[in-house]
């Protein structure tokens, strides 16, 4: 245990500061992403961008960013350079403004996409909406995560925070459980590391294709016999900026190619 | 005092703390390995090893229990098996005979054990017959 995990609770019960305003305390004082829980063969497709399925959709992600609607509205491409996404995924979920609540990538594209645009908001999941965001987080690789909790965005954080450490299920387990307790062992075939979501959206290659963060933590409940939240739904954000914050430092891989 | 002890020791039958059987018929051992080895029933391997099972990718999130049963006995393999969490409310074991205090079960296991009274009866007796 760090100096850092240690000390820090205490610091919190000499300042009698209540939970929401105190600095929030990570179970993972030294953050490792999930690409060194990996095999070596799967480490060396997600290395090489040939061989990188995920790649495919980057690529699908360019050809949407330059098309501009039939509507004759601009195309992502007239309003963003591709080069001042750099970094962007690594902010992400940030809090909106205007919408006064936080946003995920997906979450942001899709604005921009109803607002700035006038088309209708992809659905979650869907290839188009899977590929712009490949191709935008794609923008942030090597780009060291910070997301801002502060402020407004500190009650979504909080929320995730909770949802992270709650038991739930048939089967009774929290993320932290596995994620945090038994991060190295062997949960069967996979070995479990500290649910970093710095490489999403990733290749499965037990899925075949490529996947959003919530599409994986729907595995991660239904995983324990727990109801999957919907996608979308603001728990899932709220868990996406726990995440993001817990990873601070960590450089952005999307996209990663996992088990 | 007497009356607080003995609503303690109604609460204790009542919860099976006494690690009697839930059962009257007695565990059969080869359906308990079944149980044990079954993914939608005890998946026991998800975090144990069994070196008697020719299994591969075994868990070691938990003991190994290739001996357990020259270690505990029947009545601790019930209690742990039925809910650990009463032994260690910190366990990461499932609760395998209970359906109260959960949160977010998914629709289709919703108010039921993961194991039922026999299912348990059986994997006990199965891990009794674990010796090494
Ligand atoms: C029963 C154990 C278990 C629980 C509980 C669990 N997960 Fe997972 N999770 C896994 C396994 C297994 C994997 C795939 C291997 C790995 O990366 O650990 C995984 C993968 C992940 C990943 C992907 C990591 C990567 O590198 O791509 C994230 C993120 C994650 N989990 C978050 C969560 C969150 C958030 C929760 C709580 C809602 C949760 N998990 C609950 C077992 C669990
Ligand atoms: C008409 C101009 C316009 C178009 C077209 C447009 N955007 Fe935006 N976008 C903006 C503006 C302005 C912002 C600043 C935030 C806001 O108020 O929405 C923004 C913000 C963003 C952000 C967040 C940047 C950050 O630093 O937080 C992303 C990501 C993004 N847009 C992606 C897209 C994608 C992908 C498309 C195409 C589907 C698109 N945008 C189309 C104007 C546009
Ligand atoms: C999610 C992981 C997990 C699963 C699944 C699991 N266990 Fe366990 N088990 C543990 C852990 C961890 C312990 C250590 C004690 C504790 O933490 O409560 C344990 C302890 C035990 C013990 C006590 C062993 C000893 O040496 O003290 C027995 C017996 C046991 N488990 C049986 C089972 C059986 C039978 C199954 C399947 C029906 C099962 N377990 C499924 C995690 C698990």
């Amino acid at each position: 245990m760090s100096w850092r995990s240690s000390l820090s609770p205490l610091l919190i019960l000499l300042c009698g500061c209540s939970p929401g305003a105190s600095p929030p305390v990570s179970g993972i004082p030294e953050p490792r992403s999930g690409y060194h829980f990996q095999s070596q063969d799967t480490q060396n497709l997600q290395d090489d961008d040939f061989a990188n399925p995920g790649m495919l959709w980057v690529d699908g992600g360019m050809v949407l960013w330059t098309e501009a609607p039939e509507t004759g509205k601009p195309a992502c491409a007239d309003c963003h350079h591709a080069a001042d996404m750099s970094g962007v995924a690594s902010r992400y979920p940030a809090y909106d403004k205007s919408l006064d609540t936080v946003l995920n990538l997906e979450a942001r594209i899709n604005h921009c996409r109803t607002e700035r645009q006038g088309e209708p908001a992809y659905p979650w999941e869907s290839e188009p909406l899977l590929s712009l965001t490949a191709y935008v987080a794609h923008q942030s690789r090597g780009v060291p995560v910070e997301v801002d909790i502060s402020g407004p965005a500190r009650p979504f954080f909080d929320a995730g925070e909770t949802y992270f450490h709650e038991r739930r299920g048939q089967m009774n387990l929290a993320c932290v459980h596995c994620h945090e307790h038994y991060v190295g062992q062997m949960l069967r075939g996979d070995k479990l590391s500290q649910g970093q979501p710095v490489g999403y959206p990733i290749y499965r290659l037990e899925w075949q294709t490529l996947g959003s963060l919530q599409r994986r933590l729907r595995f991660c409940n239904t995983g324990v016999r727990a109801e999957p939240l919907a996608f979308g739904a603001q728990t899932w954000t709220n868990v996406e900026l726990y995440l993001k914050w817990r990873a601070t430092g960590l450089p952005g891989e999307a996209p990663a190619v996992r088990r | 005092m007497r009356r607080v002890s003995g609503v303690l020791f109604a609460l204790l039958l009542t919860q099976n703390l006494t690690g009697e059987p839930l059962t009257s018929s007695p565990g059969d051992a080869a359906r308990g390995k079944a149980v044990v080895l079954d993914r939608d029933l005890g998946h026991c391997l998800l975090c144990h090893q069994i070196s008697q099972l020719d299994e591969s990718f075994q868990g070691n999130i938990g003991p190994d229990l290739s001996n357990v049963g020259g270690r505990l006995t029947a009545a601790m393999i019930r209690e742990r098996v039925i809910d650990p969490t009463r032994l260690n409310p910190q366990s990461v074991m499932p609760a395998y005979h209970r359906t109260e205090g959960l949160a977010q079960v998914a629709r289709e296991y919703a108010g039921k054990p993961i194991l039922d009274a026999q299912q348990v009866e059986d994997v006990v007796a199965y891990l009794e017959t674990l010796k090494q």
